[in-house]
Protein backbone atom coordinates (compact mmCIF):
# COMPACT_ATOMS: atom_id res chain seq x y z
CA UNK A 1 0.00 0.00 0.00
CA UNK A 2 2.05 2.71 -1.07
CA UNK A 3 -0.43 5.76 -1.13
CA UNK A 4 -0.82 6.91 2.39
CA UNK A 5 -4.36 8.30 1.75
CA UNK A 6 -5.88 5.17 0.07
CA UNK A 7 -4.02 3.53 2.90
CA UNK A 8 -5.74 4.94 5.46
CA UNK A 9 -9.08 4.67 3.74
CA UNK A 10 -8.89 1.25 3.54
CA UNK A 11 -8.16 1.01 7.12
CA UNK A 12 -10.85 2.81 8.25
CA UNK A 13 -13.17 0.63 6.20
CA UNK A 14 -11.93 -2.55 6.05
CA UNK A 15 -14.35 -3.78 9.80
CA UNK A 16 -17.16 -1.85 8.36
CA UNK A 17 -17.34 -4.01 4.98
CA UNK A 18 -15.83 -7.31 7.39
CA UNK A 19 -18.87 -6.52 9.73
CA UNK A 20 -21.86 -6.12 6.73
CA UNK A 21 -20.67 -8.64 5.05
CA UNK A 22 -20.22 -11.27 8.14
CA UNK A 23 -24.25 -10.01 9.25
CA UNK A 24 -24.97 -11.04 5.79
CA UNK A 25 -23.86 -14.22 5.33
CA UNK A 26 -23.16 -15.26 8.25
CA UNK A 27 -19.76 -16.54 7.56
CA UNK A 28 -17.26 -14.24 9.43
CA UNK A 29 -14.60 -16.54 8.47
CA UNK A 30 -14.80 -16.48 4.22
CA UNK A 31 -15.81 -12.65 4.99
CA UNK A 32 -12.69 -11.82 6.39
CA UNK A 33 -11.11 -13.72 3.75
CA UNK A 34 -12.61 -11.65 0.88
CA UNK A 35 -12.46 -8.56 2.37
CA UNK A 36 -8.61 -9.39 2.58
CA UNK A 37 -8.38 -9.30 -1.27
CA UNK A 38 -10.79 -6.81 -1.89
CA UNK A 39 -8.67 -4.14 -0.11
CA UNK A 40 -5.25 -5.81 -1.75
CA UNK A 41 -7.17 -5.28 -5.21
CA UNK A 42 -8.39 -1.76 -4.26
CA UNK A 43 -4.77 -1.12 -2.99
CA UNK A 44 -3.67 -2.18 -6.61
CA UNK A 45 -6.15 -0.46 -8.32
CA UNK A 46 -7.05 3.32 -6.74
CA UNK A 47 -3.61 4.85 -6.93
CA UNK A 48 -3.37 4.25 -10.45
CA UNK A 49 -7.42 4.28 -11.40
CA UNK A 50 -8.71 6.82 -8.82
CA UNK A 51 -10.55 6.16 -5.47
CA UNK A 52 -14.34 5.36 -6.44
CA UNK A 53 -16.89 7.67 -5.78
CA UNK A 54 -18.28 5.27 -3.38
CA UNK A 55 -15.30 3.24 -1.78
CA UNK A 56 -17.00 1.48 0.78
CA UNK A 57 -19.70 0.37 -1.80
CA UNK A 58 -16.76 -0.25 -4.18
CA UNK A 59 -15.37 -3.07 -1.34
CA UNK A 60 -18.34 -4.72 -0.54
CA UNK A 61 -19.48 -5.58 -3.88
CA UNK A 62 -15.96 -6.60 -4.53
CA UNK A 63 -15.61 -8.94 -1.74
CA UNK A 64 -19.12 -10.13 -2.00
CA UNK A 65 -18.38 -11.41 -5.45
CA UNK A 66 -15.26 -12.90 -4.01
CA UNK A 67 -17.48 -14.70 -1.79
CA UNK A 68 -20.10 -15.63 -4.00
CA UNK A 69 -17.20 -17.41 -6.59
CA UNK A 70 -15.75 -19.41 -3.70
CA UNK A 71 -19.24 -20.65 -2.75
CA UNK A 72 -19.70 -21.79 -6.41
CA UNK A 73 -16.36 -23.14 -6.85
CA UNK A 74 -17.07 -25.05 -3.46
CA UNK A 75 -19.92 -25.94 -4.91
CA UNK A 76 -18.61 -27.19 -7.57
CA UNK A 77 -15.92 -29.25 -6.16
CA UNK A 78 -18.61 -30.96 -4.09
CA UNK A 79 -20.65 -31.75 -7.25
CA UNK A 80 -17.89 -33.68 -8.57
CA UNK A 81 -17.39 -35.55 -5.51
CA UNK A 82 -20.30 -36.42 -5.50
CA UNK A 83 -21.34 -35.26 -2.44
CA UNK A 84 -24.95 -33.29 -0.95
CA UNK A 85 -24.66 -29.11 -1.25
CA UNK A 86 -26.00 -28.17 1.58
CA UNK A 87 -25.53 -24.46 1.00
CA UNK A 88 -28.12 -22.57 -0.66
CA UNK A 89 -27.38 -21.46 -4.30
CA UNK A 90 -25.70 -17.82 -4.61
CA UNK A 91 -28.17 -16.73 -6.54
CA UNK A 92 -30.53 -16.77 -3.09
CA UNK A 93 -28.12 -14.56 -1.72
CA UNK A 94 -29.14 -10.98 -2.10
CA UNK A 95 -26.25 -9.13 -2.34
CA UNK A 96 -25.93 -6.49 0.61
CA UNK A 97 -26.47 -2.88 -1.21
CA UNK A 98 -23.64 -1.29 -1.95
CA UNK A 99 -25.12 2.01 0.06
CA UNK A 100 -26.99 0.40 3.29
CA UNK A 101 -26.91 3.05 5.66
CA UNK A 102 -24.19 3.54 8.05
CA UNK A 103 -25.14 3.42 11.09
CA UNK A 104 -24.58 -0.09 11.46
CA UNK A 105 -21.32 0.66 11.12
CA UNK A 106 -20.16 1.55 14.69
CA UNK A 107 -21.75 -1.75 15.58
CA UNK A 108 -20.17 -3.59 13.38
CA UNK A 109 -16.71 -2.47 14.00
CA UNK A 110 -17.39 -2.75 17.92
CA UNK A 111 -18.98 -5.98 17.81
CA UNK A 112 -15.78 -7.46 15.42
CA UNK A 113 -13.20 -5.99 18.11
CA UNK A 114 -15.07 -8.09 20.54
CA UNK A 115 -15.08 -11.12 18.18
CA UNK A 116 -11.13 -10.46 17.54
CA UNK A 117 -10.32 -10.49 21.27
CA UNK A 118 -12.15 -13.31 22.40
CA UNK A 119 -11.07 -14.34 25.29
CA UNK A 120 -11.01 -18.11 23.52
CA UNK A 121 -8.14 -16.65 21.67
CA UNK A 122 -4.51 -16.64 23.13
CA UNK A 123 -2.84 -13.27 22.83
CA UNK A 124 -1.11 -13.94 20.32
CA UNK A 125 -3.69 -15.14 17.73
CA UNK A 126 -6.24 -12.54 19.04
CA UNK A 127 -3.60 -10.04 18.58
CA UNK A 128 -2.88 -10.97 14.81
CA UNK A 129 -6.64 -11.12 13.82
CA UNK A 130 -7.45 -8.20 15.47
CA UNK A 131 -4.97 -6.43 12.70
CA UNK A 132 -5.90 -8.06 10.53
CA UNK A 133 -9.69 -7.82 10.76
CA UNK A 134 -10.06 -4.56 12.15
CA UNK A 135 -6.75 -2.59 11.43
CA UNK A 136 -7.14 -3.89 7.81
CA UNK A 137 -3.46 -5.09 7.35
CA UNK A 138 -2.44 -7.55 5.14
CA UNK A 139 -1.08 -11.09 6.72
CA UNK A 140 2.60 -10.05 5.01
CA UNK A 141 2.72 -6.74 6.87
CA UNK A 142 1.33 -8.31 10.35
CA UNK A 143 4.15 -11.12 9.71
CA UNK A 144 6.92 -8.72 8.81
CA UNK A 145 5.88 -6.94 12.23
CA UNK A 146 6.64 -9.55 14.47
CA UNK A 147 9.37 -10.86 12.35
CA UNK A 148 8.04 -14.66 11.76
CA UNK A 149 6.82 -16.09 8.26
CA UNK A 150 3.91 -14.97 6.13
CA UNK A 151 3.15 -18.45 5.95
CA UNK A 152 2.92 -19.14 9.80
CA UNK A 153 0.91 -15.94 10.39
CA UNK A 154 -1.82 -16.81 7.86
CA UNK A 155 -1.62 -20.07 9.87
CA UNK A 156 -2.29 -18.51 12.78
CA UNK A 157 -4.82 -16.39 11.56
CA UNK A 158 -6.57 -19.28 10.25
CA UNK A 159 -6.49 -20.72 13.15
CA UNK A 160 -8.04 -18.08 15.41
CA UNK A 161 -10.90 -18.03 13.03
CA UNK A 162 -11.59 -21.47 13.28
CA UNK A 163 -11.51 -21.25 16.93
CA UNK A 164 -14.02 -18.49 16.96
CA UNK A 165 -16.28 -20.36 14.55
CA UNK A 166 -15.85 -23.58 17.01
CA UNK A 167 -16.88 -21.47 19.60
CA UNK A 168 -20.13 -20.48 18.37
CA UNK A 169 -19.96 -16.71 19.05
CA UNK A 170 -22.50 -15.21 17.47
CA UNK A 171 -21.99 -12.12 15.44
CA UNK A 172 -23.44 -9.62 17.54
CA UNK A 173 -23.16 -7.22 20.61
CA UNK A 174 -21.66 -9.19 24.05
CA UNK A 175 -24.95 -9.60 26.29
CA UNK A 176 -24.76 -6.87 28.87
CA UNK A 177 -24.28 -8.89 31.72
CA UNK A 178 -20.62 -10.00 30.19
CA UNK A 179 -19.83 -6.73 28.30
CA UNK A 180 -17.62 -5.28 31.15
CA UNK A 181 -15.45 -8.60 30.76
CA UNK A 182 -15.51 -8.34 26.84
CA UNK A 183 -14.55 -4.73 27.01
CA UNK A 184 -11.57 -5.68 29.28
CA UNK A 185 -10.21 -8.52 26.90
CA UNK A 186 -10.17 -5.87 23.82
CA UNK A 187 -8.71 -3.59 25.92
CA UNK A 188 -6.04 -5.59 26.63
CA UNK A 189 -5.12 -6.88 23.57
CA UNK A 190 -4.92 -3.09 22.31
CA UNK A 191 -2.67 -2.69 25.01
CA UNK A 192 -0.68 -5.60 24.27
CA UNK A 193 -0.39 -4.16 20.46
CA UNK A 194 0.86 -1.10 21.76
CA UNK A 195 3.79 -2.38 24.15
CA UNK A 196 4.75 -4.88 21.25
CA UNK A 197 5.52 -1.43 19.23
CA UNK A 198 6.74 0.12 21.86
CA UNK A 199 9.72 -2.46 23.01
CA UNK A 200 10.78 -2.90 19.69
CA UNK A 201 11.42 0.63 18.71
CA UNK A 202 14.60 0.57 17.30
CA UNK A 203 14.19 3.53 15.18
CA UNK A 204 11.92 3.89 12.66
CA UNK A 205 12.01 1.26 10.32
CA UNK A 206 10.03 2.01 6.68
CA UNK A 207 9.15 -1.78 6.13
CA UNK A 208 7.55 -2.59 9.15
CA UNK A 209 3.93 -1.33 10.15
CA UNK A 210 4.57 0.81 13.23
CA UNK A 211 2.00 -1.16 16.47
CA UNK A 212 2.04 1.37 18.73
CA UNK A 213 0.64 4.01 16.02
CA UNK A 214 -1.94 1.35 15.03
CA UNK A 215 -2.51 0.77 18.85
CA UNK A 216 -3.45 3.78 19.33
CA UNK A 217 -5.72 4.28 16.38
CA UNK A 218 -7.71 1.49 17.32
CA UNK A 219 -7.82 3.17 19.96
CA UNK A 220 -8.91 6.58 18.90
CA UNK A 221 -11.66 4.56 16.73
CA UNK A 222 -12.80 3.31 20.36
CA UNK A 223 -13.15 6.26 21.97
CA UNK A 224 -15.66 7.09 18.99
CA UNK A 225 -17.27 4.28 18.81
CA UNK A 226 -17.64 4.67 23.08
CA UNK A 227 -17.10 8.27 24.21
CA UNK A 228 -18.31 7.74 27.48
CA UNK A 229 -16.44 4.45 28.75
CA UNK A 230 -13.96 5.63 31.23
CA UNK A 231 -11.33 3.26 30.28
CA UNK A 232 -11.10 3.38 26.65
CA UNK A 233 -10.58 6.96 27.32
CA UNK A 234 -8.12 5.85 30.12
CA UNK A 235 -6.22 3.63 27.90
CA UNK A 236 -5.96 5.89 24.98
CA UNK A 237 -4.62 8.72 27.17
CA UNK A 238 -2.06 6.26 28.49
CA UNK A 239 -0.75 5.28 24.90
CA UNK A 240 -0.35 8.82 23.98
CA UNK A 241 1.57 10.03 27.41
CA UNK A 242 3.45 7.16 27.05
CA UNK A 243 4.16 7.24 23.15
CA UNK A 244 5.16 10.64 23.88
CA UNK A 245 8.45 9.60 25.35
CA UNK A 246 9.24 7.55 22.39
CA UNK A 247 12.00 9.92 20.74
CA UNK A 248 13.70 10.08 23.82
CA UNK A 249 13.41 6.71 25.65
CA UNK A 250 16.65 5.26 23.44
CA UNK A 251 20.27 5.60 22.73
CA UNK A 252 21.89 4.30 19.86
CA UNK A 253 21.25 0.43 19.12
CA UNK A 254 17.75 0.69 20.88
CA UNK A 255 19.79 0.98 24.50
CA UNK A 256 16.93 1.94 27.04
CA UNK A 257 17.24 5.57 29.01
CA UNK A 258 15.95 5.86 32.15
CA UNK A 259 13.19 8.33 32.72
CA UNK A 260 15.13 10.43 34.76
CA UNK A 261 18.22 10.33 32.08
CA UNK A 262 16.12 11.40 28.81
CA UNK A 263 16.51 14.35 26.72
CA UNK A 264 13.13 16.09 27.51
CA UNK A 265 13.06 18.11 24.69
CA UNK A 266 12.63 15.15 22.73
CA UNK A 267 9.36 14.04 24.12
CA UNK A 268 6.31 14.92 21.50
CA UNK A 269 4.57 18.22 23.39
CA UNK A 270 1.22 18.04 20.53
CA UNK A 271 0.82 14.41 22.47
CA UNK A 272 1.64 15.03 25.86
CA UNK A 273 -1.01 17.51 25.78
CA UNK A 274 -3.69 15.58 23.93
CA UNK A 275 -2.79 13.19 26.14
CA UNK A 276 -3.37 15.63 29.57
CA UNK A 277 -6.38 17.01 28.17
CA UNK A 278 -8.29 13.60 27.65
CA UNK A 279 -7.22 12.40 31.08
CA UNK A 280 -8.24 15.38 33.17
CA UNK A 281 -11.58 15.67 31.27
CA UNK A 282 -12.14 11.51 31.66
CA UNK A 283 -10.89 11.61 35.79
CA UNK A 284 -13.38 14.78 36.11
CA UNK A 285 -16.15 11.56 35.45
CA UNK A 286 -15.49 9.94 38.64
CA UNK A 287 -15.77 5.95 37.02
CA UNK A 288 -12.16 5.97 37.56
CA UNK A 289 -10.14 2.36 36.58
CA UNK A 290 -6.37 1.01 36.14
CA UNK A 291 -6.18 2.10 32.92
CA UNK A 292 -6.79 5.76 33.81
CA UNK A 293 -4.87 5.65 36.68
CA UNK A 294 -2.09 4.75 34.56
CA UNK A 295 -2.75 7.35 32.15
CA UNK A 296 -2.58 9.63 35.38
CA UNK A 297 0.77 8.55 36.26
CA UNK A 298 2.11 9.11 32.67
CA UNK A 299 0.61 12.40 33.02
CA UNK A 300 3.06 13.70 35.89
CA UNK A 301 6.09 12.41 34.48
CA UNK A 302 5.23 14.17 30.97
CA UNK A 303 4.06 17.09 32.80
CA UNK A 304 7.69 17.69 34.77
CA UNK A 305 10.04 20.05 33.46
CA UNK A 306 12.84 18.27 34.17
CA UNK A 307 13.37 14.96 36.61
CA UNK A 308 13.51 16.73 40.02
CA UNK A 309 10.08 18.64 39.24
CA UNK A 310 8.31 14.87 39.07
CA UNK A 311 4.95 15.31 41.59
CA UNK A 312 6.61 11.90 43.58
CA UNK A 313 4.07 12.17 46.15
CA UNK A 314 0.96 12.34 44.29
CA UNK A 315 2.38 9.32 41.96
CA UNK A 316 3.11 7.42 45.21
CA UNK A 317 -0.93 8.07 46.07
CA UNK A 318 -2.12 6.87 42.54
CA UNK A 319 0.36 3.60 42.63
CA UNK A 320 -0.99 3.26 45.81
CA UNK A 321 -4.66 3.78 44.72
CA UNK A 322 -3.81 1.37 41.69
CA UNK A 323 -2.46 -1.46 43.86
CA UNK A 324 -5.85 -1.47 45.83
CA UNK A 325 -7.62 -1.61 42.37
CA UNK A 326 -6.00 -4.78 40.77
CA UNK A 327 -3.35 -6.97 42.85
CA UNK A 328 -0.73 -6.81 40.66
CA UNK A 329 3.17 -7.21 42.16
CA UNK A 330 4.46 -4.70 39.24
CA UNK A 331 2.26 -2.11 40.76
CA UNK A 332 3.65 -2.76 44.20
CA UNK A 333 7.34 -2.88 42.73
CA UNK A 334 6.51 0.93 41.11
CA UNK A 335 4.62 1.76 44.52
CA UNK A 336 7.79 1.16 46.30
CA UNK A 337 9.66 2.99 43.96
CA UNK A 338 8.01 6.07 44.01
CA UNK A 339 8.33 5.39 48.07
CA UNK A 340 11.54 5.99 47.80
CA UNK A 341 11.51 8.99 45.73
CA UNK A 342 9.49 10.26 48.31
CA UNK A 343 10.54 8.89 52.02
CA UNK A 344 14.22 8.10 50.85
CA UNK A 345 15.44 4.62 49.29
CA UNK A 346 15.19 2.93 53.17
CA UNK A 347 11.74 2.67 52.37
CA UNK A 348 11.52 1.86 49.30
CA UNK A 349 13.69 -0.59 49.86
CA UNK A 350 12.05 -1.93 52.87
CA UNK A 351 8.47 -2.25 50.73
CA UNK A 352 10.55 -4.34 48.43
CA UNK A 353 11.62 -7.22 51.07
CA UNK A 354 7.76 -7.70 51.68
CA UNK A 355 7.49 -7.99 47.76
CA UNK A 356 10.35 -10.70 47.55
CA UNK A 357 8.85 -12.45 50.71
CA UNK A 358 5.47 -12.21 48.67
CA UNK A 359 7.48 -14.47 45.71
CA UNK A 360 5.19 -13.82 42.97
CA UNK A 361 8.18 -11.90 41.35
CA UNK A 362 10.96 -14.18 42.32
CA UNK A 363 13.49 -13.70 40.11
CA UNK A 364 11.88 -11.63 38.01
CA UNK A 365 14.14 -8.69 36.15
CA UNK A 366 12.03 -6.31 36.67
CA UNK A 367 12.46 -7.03 40.50
CA UNK A 368 16.24 -6.89 40.47
CA UNK A 369 16.39 -3.74 38.27
CA UNK A 370 14.24 -1.81 40.22
CA UNK A 371 15.91 -2.96 43.59
CA UNK A 372 19.36 -2.22 42.03
CA UNK A 373 18.08 1.29 41.51
CA UNK A 374 17.00 1.70 45.18
CA UNK A 375 20.62 0.27 46.68
CA UNK A 376 22.65 2.68 43.87
CA UNK A 377 20.27 5.41 45.88
CA UNK A 378 21.17 4.56 49.03
CA UNK A 379 24.79 4.22 48.30
CA UNK A 380 25.32 0.35 48.68
CA UNK A 381 27.35 0.15 45.00
CA UNK A 382 28.26 -3.49 45.36
CA UNK A 383 24.77 -5.13 46.20
CA UNK A 384 23.60 -3.25 43.34
CA UNK A 385 25.91 -3.69 40.95
CA UNK A 386 25.11 -7.27 42.14
CA UNK A 387 21.40 -6.74 41.23
CA UNK A 388 21.80 -4.97 37.90
CA UNK A 389 24.06 -8.12 37.36
CA UNK A 390 21.17 -10.49 38.50
CA UNK A 391 19.03 -8.79 36.29
CA UNK A 392 20.62 -8.68 32.93
CA UNK A 393 21.28 -12.77 33.23
CA UNK A 394 17.14 -12.66 33.90
CA UNK A 395 15.95 -10.04 31.06
CA UNK A 396 14.85 -11.64 27.45
CA UNK A 397 15.43 -8.33 26.02
CA UNK A 398 18.78 -7.84 24.09
CA UNK A 399 19.25 -3.89 24.10
CA UNK A 400 17.89 -3.60 28.22
CA UNK A 401 20.18 -7.09 29.13
CA UNK A 402 23.35 -4.54 27.26
CA UNK A 403 21.66 -1.94 29.22
CA UNK A 404 22.04 -3.72 32.62
CA UNK A 405 25.35 -5.38 32.08
CA UNK A 406 26.83 -1.97 31.56
CA UNK A 407 25.51 -0.58 34.14
CA UNK A 408 26.89 -3.32 36.84
CA UNK A 409 29.98 -2.89 34.91
CA UNK A 410 30.02 0.92 35.85
CA UNK A 411 29.27 0.33 39.26
CA UNK A 412 31.70 -2.12 39.60
CA UNK A 413 34.55 0.43 38.07
CA UNK A 414 33.89 2.43 41.21
CA UNK A 415 34.47 0.41 44.08
CA UNK A 416 37.51 -0.91 45.39
CA UNK A 417 38.95 -4.76 45.66
CA UNK A 418 36.65 -6.79 48.20
CA UNK A 419 38.53 -6.61 51.45
CA UNK A 420 40.53 -9.87 51.41
CA UNK A 421 38.34 -11.10 48.53
CA UNK A 422 39.41 -11.57 45.03
CA UNK A 423 38.58 -8.88 42.42
CA UNK A 424 36.23 -9.90 40.11
CA UNK A 425 36.93 -7.26 37.73
CA UNK A 426 39.64 -8.42 36.35
CA UNK B 1 8.16 -15.66 23.27
CA UNK B 2 10.61 -16.83 20.37
CA UNK B 3 12.88 -20.05 21.40
CA UNK B 4 15.77 -21.64 19.67
CA UNK B 5 15.97 -25.69 19.71
CA UNK B 6 19.13 -26.75 18.51
CA UNK B 7 19.49 -30.02 18.07
CA UNK B 8 23.04 -31.76 19.20
CA UNK B 9 24.79 -34.94 17.73
CA UNK B 10 27.43 -36.80 20.38
CA UNK B 11 30.27 -38.40 19.02
CA UNK B 12 29.36 -41.02 21.57
CA UNK B 13 25.68 -40.87 20.85
CA UNK B 14 23.44 -44.13 22.08
CA UNK B 15 22.27 -44.60 18.46
CA UNK B 16 24.82 -45.73 15.43
CA UNK B 17 25.87 -43.07 12.98
CA UNK B 18 23.20 -42.03 10.56
CA UNK B 19 25.37 -43.05 7.63
CA UNK B 20 24.99 -46.72 8.86
CA UNK B 21 21.53 -46.33 9.01
CA UNK B 22 19.23 -48.70 6.72
CA UNK B 23 17.40 -46.32 3.32
CA UNK B 24 13.92 -46.93 4.96
CA UNK B 25 15.35 -45.82 8.05
CA UNK B 26 16.40 -42.52 6.76
CA UNK B 27 12.84 -42.22 4.66
CA UNK B 28 11.26 -42.15 7.73
CA UNK B 29 13.71 -39.62 9.45
CA UNK B 30 13.61 -36.73 6.70
CA UNK B 31 10.09 -37.57 6.99
CA UNK B 32 9.29 -37.00 10.21
CA UNK B 33 11.20 -33.49 10.30
CA UNK B 34 9.34 -32.91 7.27
CA UNK B 35 5.80 -33.58 8.83
CA UNK B 36 7.10 -31.84 11.94
CA UNK B 37 7.97 -27.92 10.05
CA UNK B 38 4.52 -28.64 8.31
CA UNK B 39 3.10 -29.21 11.67
CA UNK B 40 4.75 -25.82 13.54
CA UNK B 41 3.55 -23.74 10.31
CA UNK B 42 -0.14 -25.13 10.60
CA UNK B 43 0.19 -24.36 14.30
CA UNK B 44 1.37 -20.65 13.38
CA UNK B 45 4.44 -21.53 15.31
CA UNK B 46 7.44 -22.23 12.62
CA UNK B 47 9.71 -19.34 12.23
CA UNK B 48 12.65 -20.69 10.74
CA UNK B 49 14.44 -24.63 10.46
CA UNK B 50 17.58 -24.91 9.01
CA UNK B 51 19.80 -28.45 9.09
CA UNK B 52 23.44 -27.70 9.26
CA UNK B 53 25.97 -29.64 6.72
CA UNK B 54 28.15 -32.40 9.00
CA UNK B 55 30.92 -30.98 11.22
CA UNK B 56 33.55 -32.78 9.07
CA UNK B 57 32.93 -29.80 6.37
CA UNK B 58 33.05 -27.49 9.32
CA UNK B 59 35.79 -24.64 9.57
CA UNK B 60 37.11 -23.00 12.90
CA UNK B 61 37.80 -19.34 11.54
CA UNK B 62 40.45 -17.28 14.34
CA UNK B 63 41.61 -13.78 12.91
CA UNK B 64 45.61 -14.21 12.61
CA UNK B 65 47.78 -10.89 12.26
CA UNK B 66 46.14 -7.77 10.51
CA UNK B 67 42.92 -9.87 10.86
CA UNK B 68 43.82 -11.80 8.62
CA UNK B 69 41.57 -15.54 8.31
CA UNK B 70 43.21 -18.31 10.02
CA UNK B 71 41.19 -21.33 9.18
CA UNK B 72 41.01 -24.40 10.84
CA UNK B 73 39.62 -27.82 9.31
CA UNK B 74 37.69 -30.02 10.74
CA UNK B 75 36.99 -32.51 12.41
CA UNK B 76 37.67 -31.84 15.69
CA UNK B 77 38.46 -33.92 18.71
CA UNK B 78 37.73 -32.18 21.08
CA UNK B 79 34.36 -31.32 20.28
CA UNK B 80 32.27 -34.01 21.84
CA UNK B 81 28.87 -32.64 20.63
CA UNK B 82 27.85 -30.70 17.50
CA UNK B 83 25.03 -29.07 15.99
CA UNK B 84 23.72 -30.76 13.22
CA UNK B 85 20.17 -27.92 13.17
CA UNK B 86 18.11 -25.92 14.81
CA UNK B 87 14.15 -24.49 14.84
CA UNK B 88 13.19 -21.10 16.20
CA UNK B 89 9.73 -21.36 17.36
CA UNK B 90 7.27 -18.69 18.37
CA UNK B 91 5.22 -19.68 20.63
CA UNK B 92 2.97 -18.73 23.84
CA UNK B 93 5.01 -20.36 26.68
CA UNK B 94 8.11 -22.10 27.79
CA UNK B 95 6.07 -25.03 28.41
CA UNK B 96 4.98 -25.17 24.90
CA UNK B 97 8.87 -25.27 23.40
CA UNK B 98 9.39 -28.08 26.24
CA UNK B 99 6.28 -29.76 24.07
CA UNK B 100 7.78 -29.26 20.66
CA UNK B 101 11.90 -30.18 21.92
CA UNK B 102 10.25 -33.76 23.11
CA UNK B 103 8.60 -33.84 20.17
CA UNK B 104 11.31 -33.51 17.72
CA UNK B 105 13.91 -35.15 20.46
CA UNK B 106 11.87 -38.53 19.76
CA UNK B 107 12.48 -38.66 15.57
CA UNK B 108 12.12 -42.18 14.30
CA UNK B 109 16.28 -43.81 14.25
CA UNK B 110 17.28 -47.29 13.58
CA UNK B 111 14.64 -49.78 13.82
CA UNK B 112 11.69 -46.88 13.80
CA UNK B 113 12.82 -46.43 17.64
CA UNK B 114 12.51 -42.74 18.71
CA UNK B 115 16.51 -41.70 19.15
CA UNK B 116 15.27 -39.23 22.13
CA UNK B 117 17.91 -37.09 21.55
CA UNK B 118 18.66 -34.03 23.32
CA UNK B 119 17.48 -30.48 22.25
CA UNK B 120 18.59 -27.75 24.09
CA UNK B 121 15.83 -24.65 24.29
CA UNK B 122 16.86 -21.86 24.69
CA UNK B 123 14.58 -18.42 25.11
CA UNK B 124 15.72 -15.58 22.24
CA UNK B 125 16.13 -12.17 23.05
CA UNK B 126 13.76 -11.06 21.18
CA UNK B 127 11.60 -9.93 24.39
CA UNK B 128 8.95 -7.04 25.66
CA UNK B 129 11.13 -3.98 27.24
CA UNK B 130 9.74 -1.44 29.70
CA UNK B 131 10.73 1.71 30.60
CA UNK B 132 13.10 1.44 33.27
Amino acid sequence: MADPIIDDLLRELAPQVVGVLTRRTGDFDAAEDAVQESLLNAADQWPQEGVPDNPRGWLIQVAFRRMTEQVRNEQARRRREELVATQAPPEQRAAPPADEAHEADRDDTLILLFLCCHPALTPASAIALTLRSVGGLTTAEIAKAFMVPEATMAQRISRAKQRIKASGVPFRMPAAHERARRLGSVLHVLYLIFNEGYASSAGPDLQRVELSREAIRLAKMMHVLLPDDCEVAGLLALMLLTDARRAARTGPHGTPIPLAEQDRKLWDGKAIAEGIALITETLAKGAVGPYQLQAAIGALHDEAACAEETDWPQILALYGLLERMSDNPMVSLNRAVAAAMVHGPAAGLDMLKALDADGRLAGHHRFHTARAHLLEMSGDLRAAAEDYRVAASRTTNAPEHNYLTTRAAQLAATLPPEPGGVDTRT
Amino acid sequence: MKYMLLMQFGRQADFPPITTWAPEELTAHIEFMHTTNQKLTAAGELVEAQGLAMPDQARIVRAGDGGAPVVTDGPYPETKEFLVGYWIVDCESQDRAIEIAASVSAAPGPGGKPLNMPIEVRQVMSGPSEEL
